[in-house]
């Protein structure tokens, strides 16, 4: 008798835990040839509040511990998804027809990716600040803070690399994360969730969320404790009801396109100039004379 | 319940008139300049724009229309290629040269900026113009050099820049919009307020002078509806706005889905925090600076008051002795601290919300100046105390000389209440302790903060705010951001 395989529950991440979503809903996930691979969680726009909610109460602590130990913890992402390359490409490869050695060149990325977001969580500051010669007895100098919370919404493909690169950038700044996976292949956002709890990211930091994204943009442009929004590869018509709703609260939304290629590009994706949207500049005045 | 402060210097002085030594000439009709050459508005419609501080009328100025708003968009677009061609060493001697001018029309422009707007001659002197032309001197800088500012990167200029601000600081904000925009490559048009175009028409004087090249920068003046149309105009790559948060919001939704790159700069309600242990005259003289300079039409005036509880009674003390010493009356006169309110409109603003003060239950000291002039809009500069936070003075920006003083017990609570606003524009600290002021600097959510100071502006240093006032910075090297595209990332 063949043994019966235990097929594993694809939970969402909020608030460093596991979780079912409270809607009771799910998605079925099939395969290339047109099987069923998975179930994964079907988001609801209260789930989705939670995550913001456990994304907020994690502010304050990321953003006030020093860059060279968000590095380390960020570095750490890397060290834990390196060492379960086979997994998560297979995972790539469930919902989409590519070879084992492209699947695995889209985690090798991933992996990098991570890492010089890694490096940037001390120096961006010195990129993107500066101090000011201004004409008068003063030191005057600006220096960059992140926001708050982020919302990224990941493109369908690449899946793991496009939301890696996505919240990389908010997150290597000291906001956090509330990222809604591909629609296309939800299976790596569910379990990059594992990645983030055994590397010492601290609860509420990232939280992951799948489900059908287009149920939730409303949502999110219009969710005051959101301060900026992070996507790509969107509709115009998304693009516009994004940016409509994110006027009430002032949100600071950034649209990039990648191409296929741009993704695996590191200069390109883990730019300062793609920090630099989710960072707020204070310019800070004090007399230099008495 | 209102206490009153006589204005102690005018009981025992009387001043006379304010010389009028320099005559500035200006046309009774101020047309648009648009493709380097002042036209009629094809509208053919016309509005005054009046002195408000005497209410005599000063011009009738172009109000353009759909057609006109078309003719400067053209112009910005045909001048774009070759201005943006042009070697950044190139755009810069124009820069310079435009930085000059002003300098050498300085009294000019500090004169009709006063008569048009209300402010007082010494803050258009001695603030407004200079740190104008100081716009245009450092942007020329940054023409040839913009690769610098960009590590990693290739910057391109945006396009053709529509430019909206508002009538606070009118040359001041033209500079501020117009010397990064054009440092980058970028053609633009300017749209003045309404009630205060006189100087940036004046500007373009200046631009003919220098012989910027015909259609690089564009004025067209108007009302709303102006900007509206240049704001939604296709041809349109850039939109820089300054002025009310709800306009920015209608302006976030109107350009949502068109790729413009959009830069706001909006209200605030910005918060002066004072510690019983800071230099308390210098504060006094930081907080009264903060809130009456410019009437109070500033968009980062320290319009909330938080302080340390032990010393409040001292410090309403030294307000109200400061607050008696105030001069309000001809802009014209060099002794003048505060002139006349900009409109009438903004007077009755600026009014409603003193009353809605007095009704909600919070204690007015206002100064009552005798033999205010018999016309203009005026308005004597006043504070609240035993002000509620969810009173209406301590939530929505007023842009008028009023000011709310608020108590805390611990920086915590000076922190948290600070930041309890929709607003972040600015902040002050004063404390005479190094870290608190930095512990407290780095926890306020304001895209400035003034330690020890306060209202300080400089070219190179970047201004702009968190939160709902608006996002993108001017000034400094980082207000060069909203008028490149970066290439190459």
């Amino acid at each position: 008798m063949s043994r019966l395989t235990i097929a594993k529950t694809y939970k969402m991440y909020i608030g460093g835990k596991f979780v079912r979503t409270e809607s009771g809903r799910s998605i079925v996930v099939e395969n290339t040839k047109g099987e069923i691979a998975a179930h994964t969680c079907h988001g609801s726009r209260k789930d989705f509040r939670s995550a913001v909610e456990s994304a907020s109460n994690a502010f304050t602590s990321w953003s006030g511990i020093t860059g060279y130990l968000r590095g380390q913890i960020l570095y750490r992402m890397a060290e834990m998804l390196e060492g379960r390359r086979e997994e998560f490409a297979a995972a790539i490869q469930v919902t989409q027809k590519i070879t084992p050695a492209k699947a695995k060149k889209e985690v090798d990325a991933s992996v990098d990716c991570l890492v010089r977001f890694a490096g940037w969580t001390d120096k961006y500051q010195q990129v993107l600040g500066c101090s000011n010669a201004v004409a008068g007895d003063y030191y005057n100098f600006t220096v960059p803070q992140p926001q708050g919370v982020v919302a990224v919404i990941a493109p369908p493909a690449p899946s793991l690399l496009g939301l890696v690169a996505l919240l990389g950038a908010p997150l290597c700044a000291g906001n956090t994360i509330v990222a809604v996976g591909s629609d296309l292949n939800p299976i790596p956002t569910a379990i990059l969730g594992e990645i983030c709890q055994t590397s010492d990211i601290p609860a509420g930091v990232i939280n992951l969320i799948t489900g059908k994204q287009s149920e939730l943009f409303e949502h999110i442009a219009s969710h005051r404790q959101v301060a900026g929004i992070y996507s790509a590869a969107l509709s115009k018509k998304n693009r516009i009801l994004i940016e409509t709703g994110s006027a009430d609260s002032v949100k600071r939304v950034r649209f990039n396109s990648f191409s296929d290629e741009d993704w695996y590009d590191g200069d390109k994706v883990a730019s300062p100039w793609n920090i630099e949207p989710f960072v707020e500049l204070k310019t800070i005045w004090h007399p230099s004379a008495c | 319940m209102a206490t009153t402060n006589k204005n102690q210097n005018s009981d025992a002085w009387e001043y006379s008139s304010a010389l009028d030594t320099t005559k500035v000439t200006i046309e009774s009709k101020s047309k648009l300049f648009i493709g380097g050459k002042f036209v009629s508005p094809k509208s053919r419609s016309w509005f005054a724009t009046i002195n408000p501080a005497t209410e005599t009328k000063l011009s009738d100025v172009a109000c353009a229309g759909k057609a006109d708003v078309e003719a400067a968009v053209k112009a910005a677009k045909t001048a774009l290629p070759k201005w943006s061609r042009l070697s950044g060493t190139e755009r810069a001697k124009y820069l310079y040269r435009v930085a000059r001018r002003i300098q050498e029309r300085a009294r000019e422009f500090a004169i009709l900026e006063t008569m048009d707007g209300g402010k007082p001659i010494k803050e258009s002197r001695d603030v407004d113009i200079p740190l104008a032309a100081q716009h245009f001197f450092y942007y020329a800088g940054w023409a040839d050099k913009l690769a610098y500012a960009f590590p990693g990167s290739t910057p391109a200029p945006v396009g053709v820049c529509a430019q909206i601000i508002p009538w606070n600081f009118p040359l001041l904000m033209a500079a501020w919009k117009l010397a990064p925009a054009l440092a980058c490559g970028n053609t633009c048009i300017l749209k003045p307020a309404e009630t205060t175009s006189l100087t940036a028409l004046r500007l373009a004087e200046v631009f003919q002078e220098v012989g910027l090249p015909d259609g690089v920068v564009n004025i067209i003046t108007g009302e709303g509806d102006t900007g509206r149309l240049l704001a939604q105009h296709n041809t349109v790559n850039k939109v820089a706005f300054t002025g009310s948060t709800e306009v920015g919001k209608l302006l976030m939704r109107g350009t949502a889905g068109t790729g413009k790159k959009l830069t706001l700069e909006l209200g605030g309600k910005s918060a002066n925090i004072l510690f019983a242990d800071a230099a308390m005259d210098q504060a006094v003289e930081g907080i009264v600076a903060g809130i009456y300079f410019n009437q109070g039409h500033v968009c980062c005036a320290g319009s909330r008051l938080f302080v340390e509880e032990p010393i409040l009674e001292e410090v309403i003390y030294k307000l109200k002795q400061r607050l008696g010493s105030l001069r309000v009356g001809d802009p014209l006169d060099k002794n003048t601290d505060l002139g006349a309110i900009n409109s009438k409109s903004q007077l009755k603003v600026v009014e409603g919300y003193i009353r809605s003060g007095v009704k909600e239950g919070a204690q007015l000291h206002q100064l009552t100046t005798k033999r205010l002039p018999s016309k203009g809009f005026w308005c004597n500069p006043c504070f609240f105390t035993d002000v509620q936070p969810s009173h209406t003075i301590a939530r929505e920006e007023i842009f008028g000389p009023v000011l709310s003083v608020m108590t805390f017990r611990t920086p915590e609570e000076a922190i948290s209440r600070a930041n309890n606003s929709p607003y972040g524009l600015a902040a002050g600290v004063w404390t005479d302790k190094g870290a608190k002021i930095f512990e407290v600097a780095k926890k306020l959510d304001a895209g400035i903060v003034w330690c020890n100071t306060y209202n300080k502006f400089d070219a190179s240093s970047p201004f702009g705010g968190f939160k709902e006032s608006g996002f993108g910075r001017e000034g400094g090297m980082q207000g060069l951001r909203a008028y490149v595209r970066l290439g190459g990332v």
